[in-house]
């Protein structure tokens, strides 16, 4: 074969490109699970949740989630001022045990189930000094133990306050989106064990998934929208005095 | 002559760039783990370390996939939608290995998580005063709890 010098020129570009899909193989890490198929996220069904922590106990079983620490965490609001500016908020031990019965019956209550949004452009992925935390090729907020220094600057990037230091490892720890549940074709652990529904897992590149028909169809919000994060923990029927 | 030497010490320089270059890229093989950058700046290979964590939670497909009769009273009642783990808990050792026992669930603690009336509770959801309702008797003396609704399913169905 003969290749006159312009001919090189044009091809080598051309190799380099190639070569890197030679070098990168294929992007797996369970035998049938391509994580270019999907970009996942959760719905919360805010008119479902009934405060019974099932979600916070699972997580805890789940993830070996140390005392006093949660990735995910249930708040119940009371709201009984007409401009909505003053809500009570509590969460006692994150609601994993339930939440004090309510007798009165003044004002409006409603639970808000958290976890981390798993932003598609995450604030706290960004000031990651080291490249230990990172948005996963399907779209998942992870932290790489291994890596991380435990400088904390997530912690503090993060507007939804939902990472913290382990307090043995001393790395950045955080939900995970059970990704050794979801990469095996699993739900979560909190939505597993979710009685009412109200938290379901959801694949965005999944055209059957029921979640396009109900963005579709309900008034569904994320949390701190203005921060532009692009998170994808989508509140069916949020308030508007949750922050 | 002096040609010669005034390139000489660009030579030295050139020579001295090099081989810190050399260090520098071998220092940074052998720091740089071999799978940072595959797919930005992070480690590959911490996705498949995560996707290893152990299992705690089996999922409702391995319960009923044994547990068939279960399912068909639990298919039809009330609690249709609630997963087993929901009130089992995490069950993935009972489902690698039946014979590890699963334990048994408390009504008197799991009923009232869900239905102890409470005004914070969304109306629709169904809530009962336990006091009041069933006065210390075990709810599931009277409820089953696969298929709560009285008289739905058999006496003596729950297992």
């Amino acid at each position: 074969m003969n290749l006159s010098r312009r001919q090189i020129l044009v091809l080598l570009p051309a190799a380099a490109v190639a070569w890197k899909y030679v070098l990168a193989d294929s992007p797996q890490s369970a035998p049938n699970y391509n994580m270019s198929d999907h970009w996942w996220g959760m719905l919360i069904d805010i008119p479902k949740c009934i405060g019974c922590g099932n979600c916070v106990r699972a997580c805890k079983a789940e993830n070996d989630v140390p005392d006093g620490f949660f990735r995910t965490w249930v708040e119940r609001y009371h709201v009984t001022d007409g401009n909505m500016t003053n809500p009570e908020v509590i969460s006692p031990d994150g609601g994993k045990e339930g939440f004090p019965a309510v007798t009165e019956d003044a004002g409006k209550y409603f639970y808000v189930p958290k976890l981390c949004n798993h932003c598609a452009d995450s604030p706290c992925t960004q000031v990651c000094p080291v490249g230990a935390t990172f948005v996963s090729p399907d779209g998942v907020v992870l932290v790489d133990p291994k890596y991380c220094l435990g400088c904390a600057y997530c912690v503090q990037a993060c507007p939804y306050g939902c990472r913290y230091i382990h307090p043995e490892k001393k790395v950045a720890d955080k939900c995970t989106l059970c990704y050794h549940r979801i990469t095996k074709g699993l739900t979560t652990a909190c939505c597993e064990s979710c009685p009412t529904g109200a938290r379901q897992l959801v694949d965005l590149k999944n055209p059957k998934d029921p979640i396009h028909a109900f963005l579709k169809t309900h008034s569904v919000q994320v949390l701190k929208p203005q921060m532009a994060t692009g998170a994808k923990v989508y509140y069916n029927d949020l308030d508007g005095s949750v922050r | 002559m002096n040609g010669f030497r005034d390139y000489a010490h660009l030579l030295r320089f050139a020579a001295l760039f090099v081989i810190a270059f050399l260090i520098f890229w071998a220092i940074r093989g052998f720091v740089v783990p071999p799978s940072f950058g595959k797919y930005g700046h992070y480690r590959a290979a911490a996705l498949s370390e995560i996707a290893a964590h152990p299992l705690h939670h089996a999922g409702h497909a391995a319960c009923e996939s044994c547990h068939t009769d279960i399912q068909s009273t639990k298919a039809s009642g009330k609690h249709a939608s609630v997963n087993c783990e929901a009130c089992h808990g995490p069950q993935a050792q009972h489902a690698a290995d039946p014979s590890i026992d699963p334990g048994k669930p408390d009504t008197a603690v799991l009923c009232a998580r869900c239905h102890a009336v409470s005004a914070a509770r969304p109306r629709s959801f169904p809530q009962v005063n336990i006091a009041d309702h069933s006065s210390g008797v075990p709810c599931q003396t009277c409820h089953q709890p696969h298929s709560p609704e009285i008289g739905a399913t058999p006496a003596g169905g729950a297992k």
